[in-house]
């Protein structure tokens, strides 16, 4: 089995970005996953975003764990370097080359036996250090790599396709997100394409640590009646709280809509999330109001989606560690080594 | 018995308290008497604890340059009630006991073939503080002023280092002047000073230098460009992040906007430490990180991942024995294989050998030089012998003209001018393939970096045969890597002789002194000090010149042994184990007993004898 590159022929009328690509400059080889399986759709959101925001695919890093979840990296953005590494540890992956260079857009993809069972440590502590990155879950309640078995994120009772139910307590990564300070947190869902395209492209226009939970079914081991992460199931139980829209630039944007259902949140980078509210009282700036909404509605059986929560003014692992401007991996032997003058002061205080 | 007599010769043992804040005081000790012009090598020995257990602080004085351990305690300084019978016992016949006797002690306490020196410590310092903190800490600078007159040590020199210390802290200077006059007003007018035991101005130091290793090897990573590093806390290598992190925040904060130029992330677990050193060097920045065997156990996924994805990592391990509720605050060189072959599938890992704080710092900045040649990780395997003593070593060297050797990477122009790149293809014939930073070019040299299944130019594959080219591939970058990995040091005997010693790291000052010991009696030894993994071709020489090759070694299974018989298929029968493995620093009396005892019993006859 080797690699399937897709074939690069541009079809003259496919509209381009800023840049001039068109779409099919930030995808990559033909995807191997299983017909039909949710994280297709999730890569292909990812395209759209980029696309989109007229990313310049090079300064982008992919870096992931190990699942199918995480294979996808291959199957977008073709022009940017990508990272398949080991099982639950993309996060410290990630936060190391992105203390390498500050510059690039980092994209972390894992799936919820990545992060939610062998790498929910590393989950956690990139989160909590505030690595300006995205980090994307996608999130199916098994490990389709392996076959099928429950994920950590799998809800208690939901039943396997063998039947059996599963014993342990869910993990929510959304509210872990909340508790460890992500500066930007948002579920989705492969299945709405729509709601999904913004909620990548405002993460990837945030600074600061972005996490999208996305579920994304898989159709070979968790798509029956009885699974909880099931196209029908999700469907049924979404409730989305507000449907967002990212506008670039600086010009302040007319709100058309009745007073109270649209609010704007102004990023650090100039964008703007506009808001659209479905759930009125919903505010996602107030991270313990989120947490106390998502509590309520999680127990209601509910699978609340949109963007739950979001600090606009968030700074990141640099800003914390106050690291130079200038990439680590830029710098000169004359910006890094003391030099011989230094040294021989150093050995005559060492006398 | 006749008390002993010796001169800039014999070995001062300190029994403490952990926590009684002996440590600076003994380190005053140490450094009064090389500010003498006299060697000195301390040695602290400590428990896994924070408080209340007893520790000890040896300093082996010695004009000839001794400085490995030596055994055995001609001065003991017994502080530690809790540990004098096996402190009185550790003293060498006729030698001397220093204690606090405050409290009086029953004859039966005592031995009677050594000199017993009491002096009411305690008694002195209730009637001079008040403060129960500063009883305990001037009682140890008390007890310096008494050493010194009973050592014959200049106390103006104490006073200078006293200076020196509480620069920034003018009040503490005098209040510690007092008290080590204090100390040693009371032993002129009451001991007999000075005893058997004596430091004499010499001038047998020249122009080294007196650090920890793991401080040199900290500053070794700012010399050698790391701007990142991620590590876990454990002993014995927690001083090494601590000295990065001195040094950076002295030689890399930008003078105009106090940015800094170096990261150091205090990871969640030495997991996430090495998955952060390769991230880092996988963008392009020089990345280590600082740990021992325990953290070296849980690294093993990320070492094969960066041993087969091609990324340059650099880690010290100082080695400990044991596990961690092993002997983590004793010394041993008993990680070797873990770290040659560390990981799963076909691995095989660059190792440097640093032999005291000068290679340290050496070996430290190569290190990052050779990671980022061969694309791979490098260990650097210190000890807590050398990593956490203070030793007296040749000074840091730099040359200013030395540029980092970031290895093969395409740059843009490269990319543009149309040069072929495949991350895995070897296109010079070494087995090292040319690599691009991400964020390079906008559309030429991205790669998706995964472990093994891929070909040439990174594309995804599962075949058998490219599998196989690639780890190929790999063997012949391992042979780069001997042409490239420190040269070992060999030292011929003053004779010819059949018999050899191979030895590494920290054990180097005993063997040197093993050496002549064992020349005294009429063994005449050849050495070679190993530096690197894979061997370069003089091991294979030496060995070969040899009929029997002694292997000193800080472990109990002859690790460096099995390597090169593993390695180098060496006859095992011609390589004979001296293995030191309880925990404390070798010896020369250790390995020059061990290597007597072997070749009376091989009845090897030296080449001197045999000639009639
Ligand atoms: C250390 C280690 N243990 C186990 C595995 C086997 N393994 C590969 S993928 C996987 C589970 C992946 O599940 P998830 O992250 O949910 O990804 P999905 O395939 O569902 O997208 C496991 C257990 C591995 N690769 N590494
Ligand atoms: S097994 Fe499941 S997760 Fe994996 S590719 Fe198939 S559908 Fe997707
Ligand atoms: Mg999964």
């Amino acid at each position: 089995m080797t690699y399937l590159p897709k074939p690069k022929l541009h079809h003259p009328k496919l509209p381009t970005n800023e840049l001039g690509f068109t779409r099919r400059d930030y995808e990559g080889s033909i995807s191997t996953l299983c017909a039909g399986c949710g994280h297709d759709s999730i890569s292909a959101a990812i395209v759209h975003a980029c696309f989109e925001l007229s990313l310049p695919p090079h300064r982008i890093a992919k870096l992931s764990g190990i699942g199918c979840s995480s294979k996808t990296p291959t199957y977008f953005l073709g022009n940017s370097h990508g990272f398949n590494s080991v099982h639950g540890r993309m996060p410290s992956v990630l936060t190391g080359a992105n203390l390498a260079n500050r510059d690039l857009i980092y994209l972390g993809v894992s799936g919820d036996g990545d992060s939610a069972s062998i790498g929910l440590g590393q989950f956690a502590h990139s989160i909590r250090r505030g690595v300006n990155m995205v980090y994307i879950v996608e999130n199916n309640g098994v490990y389709g790599l392996t076959k099928g078995q429950f994920s950590a994120t799998a809800d208690k009772g939901a039943r396997n396709k063998r039947g059996l139910a599963n014993l342990d307590e869910p993990i929510d990564l959304i509210g872990m997100a909340l508790q460890l300070g992500a500066t930007y947190i948002g579920r989705g869902f492969s299945g709405d394409k729509a709601q999904l395209v913004p909620l990548i492209k405002g993460a990837l226009t945030h600074k600061g640590a972005a996490f999208i939970d996305c579920i994304s079914p898989c159709v070979a081991f968790n798509n029956h009646v009885g699974s909880t992460k099931s196209f029908d199931y999700v469907r049924e139980h979404n409730a989305a709280v507000n449907f967002l829209d990212v506008i670039e630039g600086r010009d302040e944007i007319v709100v058309d809509h009745a007073p109270g259902t649209v609010e704007v949140v102004r990023q650090h980078d100039g964008s703007l999330l506009k808001l659209r509210k479905i759930a009125r009282d919903y505010d996602p700036t107030d991270r313990i109001a989120a947490m106390n909404f998502l509590q309520q509605h999680q127990a209601r059986g509910e699978i609340v989606t949109g963007l739950l929560y979001v600090d606009p003014d968030a700074d990141d692992l640099h800003g914390y560690l106050d690291t130079a401007e200038k990439p680590f991996n830029q710098m000169t032997d004359a910006e890094l080594c003391p030099g011989t003058t230094a040294l021989e002061k150093l050995n005559a205080a060492l006398r | 018995m006749r008390p002993l007599e010796a001169v800039n010769d014999f070995v001062v043992k300190f029994a403490n308290v952990n926590g009684s804040g002996s440590a600076s005081a003994n380190q005053l000790f140490a450094k009064s008497i090389l500010r003498m012009g006299v060697p000195a090598t301390p040695r602290n020995i400590f428990p896994s604890n924070i408080q209340g257990l007893p520790t000890w602080y040896e300093v082996r004085v010695s004009e000839a340059n001794h400085l490995g351990a030596r055994g055995g305690t001609d001065l003991m300084v017994a502080m530690n009630p809790q540990t004098w019978d096996q402190d009185l016992k550790s003293i060498e016949p006729g030698g001397y006991l220093f204690y606090d006797s405050t409290r009086p002690l029953p004859p039966s306490k005592f031995r009677s073939d050594i000199t017993v020196i009491g002096m009411p410590l305690t008694a002195i310092c209730n009637a001079e503080y008040t403060d129960s903190r500063q009883r305990q800490l001037f009682k140890n600078i008390i007890y310096v002023g008494a050493l010194s007159a009973l050592l014959d040590i200049d106390p103006a020199v104490l006073e200078t280092l006293i200076g020196e210390q509480f620069k920034a802290k003018e009040k503490l200077i005098d209040v510690n002047i007092h008290a080590l006059h204090l100390g040693r007003d009371y032993a002129l007018q009451n001991l007999a000073c000075p005893i058997g035991l004596r430091v004499r101005k010499a001038d047998a130091i020249g122009d080294r230098i007196f650090i920890e290793g793991n401080a040199a090897a900290g500053l070794g990573a700012v010399y050698g460009g790391a701007t990142v590093c991620a590590w876990y806390p454990i002993t014995p290598s927690t001083s090494l992040a601590e000295g990065f992190t001195r040094y950076c925040n002295r030689y890399r904060v930008d003078k105009e906007t106090g940015k800094k130029r170096f990261a150091i992330v205090q990871a969640e677990d030495e997991l996430a430490s090495i998955g952060m050193v390769i991230g880092a060097a996988w963008n392009g920045a020089r990345a280590f990180t600082a740990t021992s065997g325990p953290g070296i156990s849980l690294m093993q996924e990320f070492i094969g991942l960066a041993h087969f994805a091609e990324i340059p990592a650099v880690i010290f391990d100082v080695q400990r024995a044991g596990p961690s509720t092993g002997m983590p605050t004793r010394t041993q060189q008993c990680d070797v294989l873990t770290a040659a072959y560390a990981s799963h599938g076909d691995t095989k890992h660059v190792l440097l050998f640093p032999e005291d704080p000068h290679e340290c710092f050496e070996m430290s900045a190569l290190a990052f030089d050779l990671a980022d040649r061969l694309q791979t990780p490098v260990f650097v395997l210190l000890d807590l012998d050398i990593g956490m003593n203070e030793r007296l070593c040749a000074p840091f060297r730099w040359d200013d003209n030395r540029r980092m050797d970031r290895g093969k990477v395409m740059t843009a122009e490269d990319l543009e001018a149309g040069r072929d790149f495949g991350r895995y293809l070897d296109v010079d014939g070494d087995g090292i393939p040319y690599r691009t930073y991400p964020g390079t070019h906008p559309t030429r040299g991205a790669f998706f970096t995964r472990g093994t299944s891929r070909d040439r130019y990174a594309r995804y594959t599962e075949e058998g045969a490219a599998y196989q080219d690639n780890m190929e591939r790999l063997l012949r970058k391992f042979d780069t890597a001997k042409t490239l990995v420190p040269r070992p040091i060999r030292r011929a005997a003053a004779e010819p002789t059949r018999l050899g010693a191979i030895y590494y790291g920290s054990s180097s000052a005993a063997m040197d002194e093993a050496v002549s010991l064992l020349a005294g009696q009429g063994i005449a030894l050849d050495t070679l000090r190993v530096r690197g993994f894979p061997f370069h071709e003089d091991v294979r020489r030496f060995v070969s010149d040899h009929d029997q090759v002694f292997v000193v070694e800080q472990n109990r299974d002859a690790q460096l042994r099995t390597l090169l018989i593993t390695e180098e298929e060496f006859d095992p029968a011609k390589l004979s184990r001296v293995l030191h493995y309880d925990g404390s620093p070798i010896t020369a009396r250790f390995i020059a007993g061990r290597i007597a005892e072997t070749v009376s019993s091989l009845k090897i006859v030296p080449l001197r004898k045999a000639v009639p």
